[in-house]
């Protein structure tokens, strides 16, 4: 009997501890990049161009430009994901229809970031000749982030009680109206705090913008979206692995990392905490 | 009658719109395949992907890719081994053993950790684990598949660990109470019952995770060292497929060889996942637990 327990201290040991080594890791990871980092953040560094090939000077061009491109990825993804979300929650029947789309929309989840890269690169550089600039990225960023937001928007109304379509549709209202008057108003806060969580998505990434928008540097900032841009999660890479002085840029790499760091889990955070609020106010 | 029409119209718009992410794939395909396929002109296919020469800019050039995917599939592998048990036993933590407040800030910090830029964990990686290790293990160079495994390992786990939590989580409380009924201890009860209950989900949960890590671009090319050889030991130099595109298509010419090769190598990797996550969506699929009355 006493082995018995023993053998359930010993196991819930380990969990425990597998558990607190990854909240010891971010933790660790997080106060090291801050502590690091906070002494390049200044009004210069977020507001500045780069001077002196990027070993001095700041960082707002590609603030600046990972704005552009978020902003342009979230507003080809969003309407695309809801409308997709509705037909697949409100009014795909199980079958093989439904089945094939949702292989589809996983696996486009699945597929490496690189390759996105190339296809972007392939079918909007090349062949629609869009050359690298802030379209092309925005438009291969919000096919990546396509099933992040389906995802989101499906979970949001499927959490829509049947009810509330019951009542409306035992008024005579017709489905699409059910939906755009009912369904949708309901769906929309969780819809939206599900959508951030892609924005991260989409600010962080790198390789699929690396031959489809991002500039090493550029002397001034974008005129159009047929310009080339800077973008945060790319600026860290190109200095802390291509530039002739990556010792002496370190703080400046720091200061871009937490620019990014903060950036990308503030809007996460937000996410999450309005999600949290969103499903404690819910009674229905 | 009128009504019917239209209601009927606006049904079709929104499944032209939803079959979207098909046709996406089926574009990616298509792309990959235009500019990748060109590369079999000039060498077959066998020597493409078995070759074990990686030397596309040299006179004559060699495109053998194999070096490559053993990169990929070794790193892949490493990272596995550190993020699966790492990752389904903090979720058994979470599900069944931690307290409520506990849970409820636990489930957070992971989805913050699935939230960080790949690009800063490689940064990470480089900055700081990389001359940790060349100093404490006295190696030439601390960028290597250990290094890369570690940093893999951190980006699968928030995925294997909610999946998997997810898949705990829906198992019947009728379960549980059956087997507390019989006398068994919490941790025989998690054993025997809440895991092979849940078994089909964790299963999808490790290969979406090992999927993540083998499509991972810039924690690879960063960390991994960048070596196009097949390693002699797990401090060797690796260059996995995504590191050697990421890093080569900037240079090489438009519609070269070498470009082609990347496409071509672009094709395998996507093959790769593709497969990968068709396998985790038939688990998930055909092992779903329907109801409480299929154990």
């Amino acid at each position: 009997m006493r082995w018995r327990y023993f053998k359930q201290s010993a196991f819930f040991a380990i969990v425990r501890v597998s558990a607190f080594a990854i909240a010891l890791a971010i933790g660790a990871f997080l106060v090291y990049i801050v502590v690091h980092g906070i002494s390049a953040i200044s009004w210069e560094f977020l507001t500045a161009p780069p001077r002196d090939s990027m070993t001095r000077g700041g960082i707002m061009p590609a603030i600046l430009g990972t704005f552009y491109l978020t902003a342009g990825a979230i507003i080809i993804a969003l309407p695309l994901g809801i409308a997709s979300a509705i037909y697949l929650s409100e009014y795909a029947k199980q079958g093989p229809v439904i089945r094939i789309i949702r292989i589809g929309v996983n696996c486009l989840a699945g597929v490496p970031s690189i390759v996105f890269g190339l296809f972007g690169l392939g079918l909007f550089v090349v062949f629609l000749q869009f050359g690298s600039c802030i379209l092309s990225g925005a438009l291969t960023l919000g096919f990546l982030i396509l099933p992040t937001i389906i995802g989101a928007s499906e979970e949001a109304l499927k959490a829509v009680p049947q009810t509330f379509r019951e009542a409306s549709l035992g008024l005579g209202v017709s489905k699409w109206q059910t939906i755009i008057r009912i369904v949708l108003p309901n769906a929309l806060p969780g819809i939206l705090t599900g959508s951030i969580l892609g924005i991260g998505r989409a600010a962080g990434e790198t390789a699929p913008i690396m031959f489809t928008a991002a500039a090493f540097f550029t002397a001034k900032l974008p005129s159009s979206i047929f310009d080339e841009v800077m973008a945060l999660p790319y600026h860290v890479y190109v200095l802390a692995t291509a530039g002739t002085h990556i010792e002496e840029t370190r703080p400046l790499q720091y200061g871009t990392v937490l620019v990014l760091v903060a950036l990308v889990l503030g809007v996460d955070l937000i996410a999450i905490i309005i999600r949290s609020y969103i499903r404690k106010k819910k009674r229905w | 009658m009128k009504r019917k029409l239209k209601e009927l119209i606006i049904k079709y718009i929104f499944l032209l719109i939803a079959l979207i992410s098909i046709f996406i794939l089926g574009l990616i395909v298509i792309f990959l395949f235009i500019e990748g396929l060109p590369i079999f002109k000039v060498v077959s296919f066998k020597e493409f992907i078995f070759g074990l020469e990686w030397y596309p800019t040299s006179d004559p050039p060699a495109f053998g890719i194999w070096a490559l995917i053993v990169g990929s599939f070794i790193v892949t592998l490493f990272s596995s081994v550190i993020a699966i048990p790492l990752g389904v036993l903090s979720a058994i933590y979470i599900a069944e053993v931690a307290p409520p407040f506990i849970k409820e800030t636990f489930k957070p910090v992971v989805e913050l950790l699935a939230g960080l830029p790949s690009v800063v964990l490689g940064f990470f990686g480089m900055a700081v684990l990389a001359p940790w290790l060349q100093e404490t293990f006295d190696l030439p160079t601390g960028l290597n598949i250990v290094n890369a495994s570690f940093i893999l390992a951190l980006m699968a786990v928030p995925t294997i660990a909610s999946i998997s939590e997810d898949a705990l989580y829906s198992v019947p409380q009728e379960f549980k109470e059956a087997s507390y009924a019989l006398g068994a201890t919490r941790f025989e009860t998690i054993a025997k019952v809440i895991v092979p209950a849940a078994l089909s989900g964790i299963t999808t949960a490790v290969i979406l995770g090992m999927a993540r890590a083998i499509g991972e671009t810039m924690v690879v090319l960063m960390v991994a060292g960048g070596a196009a050889a097949i390693p002699e030991s797990i401090f060797d130099s690796v260059r996995p497929m995504q590191a050697s595109i990421a890093a080569e298509m900037g240079e090489a010419p438009f519609r070269s060889d070498h470009y082609h090769a990347l496409f071509a190598t672009g094709v395998v990797l996507f093959a790769l996942t593709f497969f990968f996550n068709l396998i985790a969506d038939y688990v998930s699929h055909k092992f779903r637990e329907v109801g409480s009355a299929t154990l």
